[in-house]
């Protein structure tokens, strides 16, 4: 519907209204009493055509830490989908009984059928290999948080930057901000596409280096953002064997980085990251999960009109 | 060889050679019941050799999908013998309902009745993209 505020790609925020949302997750953070009965009577559906636990708990935490309640499914088969009803009717429906909804669906563009049929926002909790606005904003409010500004950054991503859509939400977020820079670091059969550099990089001017040796850039990054290798995005289960282990990050690997350096990951990892890093207080996947919460909750909040 | 001329109808001109036929389709100007003429390779002074197609009628037409399929092309619209208008097209920010998305895992392919949205992403490089998986067009 025209006048009901979705997010279904993050580029539909402003980098202004991006850093009002940073600024509530960290009064948030700060006080999170202040705000547990913000949505009392509200109700947060999650409609999750594929499984992913992680997105939804994530979504429930934030609507229940916000004193809202939840429903929906985790699973296609547990919906009118499995019986054949289009998205927009599912939508059209689960509208009359929730005040917001977050969606994740295997089909690329669902959300955004979603988001014009239905009578409440929308949120886009993942969209096949395509967007996954949340997790952009998780990825900010940890670079935020971690660095205390988004300008004058050098970003590396690293594994599955063919497929992997974090890295690409967060290649066009980082690439609004002055002083960026971008080095992208991946085997040959799983580098950016040349789309996203024409249309994102070198349309808004951002200085990028591609190459397949992590050791030789590390002394560069502020931020070094690690990626899974996902078995779901390959057609070809030979392809993914072969691909899987490309980049394995572990203490040696981090000698020559900066000590200030941040490590990310949209999660969950299998082994790109060694466990053995987890200790290094470098290593900011973990308090990024916390973030990712903190983030929704001022989301929801944003999309409800809750001051 | 002469084709006569139209009194009251539409010269779409400066069609690129060779795509008179594929714009005659797009345009669905094979269910008219008027005249359509169709002329390919002539002679032009700008483009070497171009395709025109007349109308013997006032239609309206989808001025995004011709400037999709050539931006170059100009519209002449003649009412009693005299030309009333030229337009000149550009490419239109969005089209629907002419190209189909490819790509298998677009919602599209699933929801067939969904409409087929288009936005022009690149105009210097005449890039179009799926509205809903943003799949480059004929890709």
């Amino acid at each position: 519907m025209e006048n009901v505020r979705s997010l279904i790609d993050i580029l539909e925020l402003s980098t202004q209204e991006i850093d009002e949302l940073v600024e509530v997750a960290a009064k948030i953070i700060e006080d999170p009493a202040a705000y547990a009965h913000k949505c009392d009577g509200k109700i947060l559906a999650t409609l999750f055509f594929e499984p992913s636990t992680r997105t939804r708990l994530s979504f429930e935490s934030a609507m229940l830490s916000l004193g809202g309640q939840v429903l929906g499914f985790s699973e296609a088969s547990s919906s009118s989908a499995a019986k054949g009803e289009s998205v927009a009717d599912t939508v059209r429906t689960v509208s009359c009984y929730a005040d917001i909804i977050a969606m994740r669906h295997p089909k690329e563009g669902a959300p955004l059928v979603a988001g014009r049929h239905s009578l409440v926002p929308v949120i886009n909790a993942g969209d096949g290999g395509h967007n996954h606005p949340t997790q952009t904003l998780t990825d900010l409010l940890t670079i935020h948080h971690e660095k205390g500004r988004f300008e004058n950054l050098t970003v590396g991503f690293c594994g599955d930057l063919k497929f992997g859509r974090t890295v690409h939400s967060l290649i066009s977020a980082m690439s609004r901000y002055a002083g960026t820079r971008i080095v992208l670091v991946s085997p040959e059969e799983l580098k950016l596409p040349s789309y996203v550099k024409k249309e994102v990089l070198q349309k808004n001017g951002i200085p990028y280096t591609q190459t397949t040796d992590l050791e030789a850039v590390m002394p560069e990054l502020d931020i070094l953002y690690m990626t899974r290798v996902q078995r779901e995005r390959f057609f070809n289960e030979e392809d993914y064997l072969r691909l899987k282990d490309s980049y394995i990050l572990t203490p040696d690997k981090l000698q020559n980085a900066k000590a200030d350096l941040s490590i990310l990951h949209p999660l969950p990892r299998v082994n790109e990251i060694s466990v053995a890093v987890d200790q290094d207080p470098r290593a900011a996947y973990f308090r990024q999960v916390r973030y990712g919460r903190y983030i929704r909750m001022a989301l929801i909040m944003k999309l409800l009109g809750i001051q | 060889m002469t084709i006569d001329s139209i009194k009251n109808g539409i010269v779409i001109d400066h069609i690129a050679a060779g795509k008179a036929m594929e714009l005659y389709a797009i345009l669905g100007l094979g269910e008219l019941d008027c005249s359509v003429a169709i002329l390919k390779n002539v002679s032009s002074g700008k483009l070497g050799k171009k395709d025109i197609i007349k109308i013997d009628t006032i239609l309206d037409l989808d001025w995004d999908i011709i400037g999709y399929v050539d931006p170059n092309i100009t519209v002449n619209i003649i009412k009693d013998g005299q030309r009333l208008e030229k337009r000149q097209l550009k490419l239109p920010e969005r089209i629907t309902g002419v190209l189909r998305c490819k790509n298998p895992r677009c919602i599209t392919s699933v929801e067939q009745e969904l409409p087929q949205e288009f936005k022009l992403t690149d105009r210097e490089r005449r890039i179009y993209r799926c509205l809903y998986c943003e799949t480059q067009a004929g890709k």
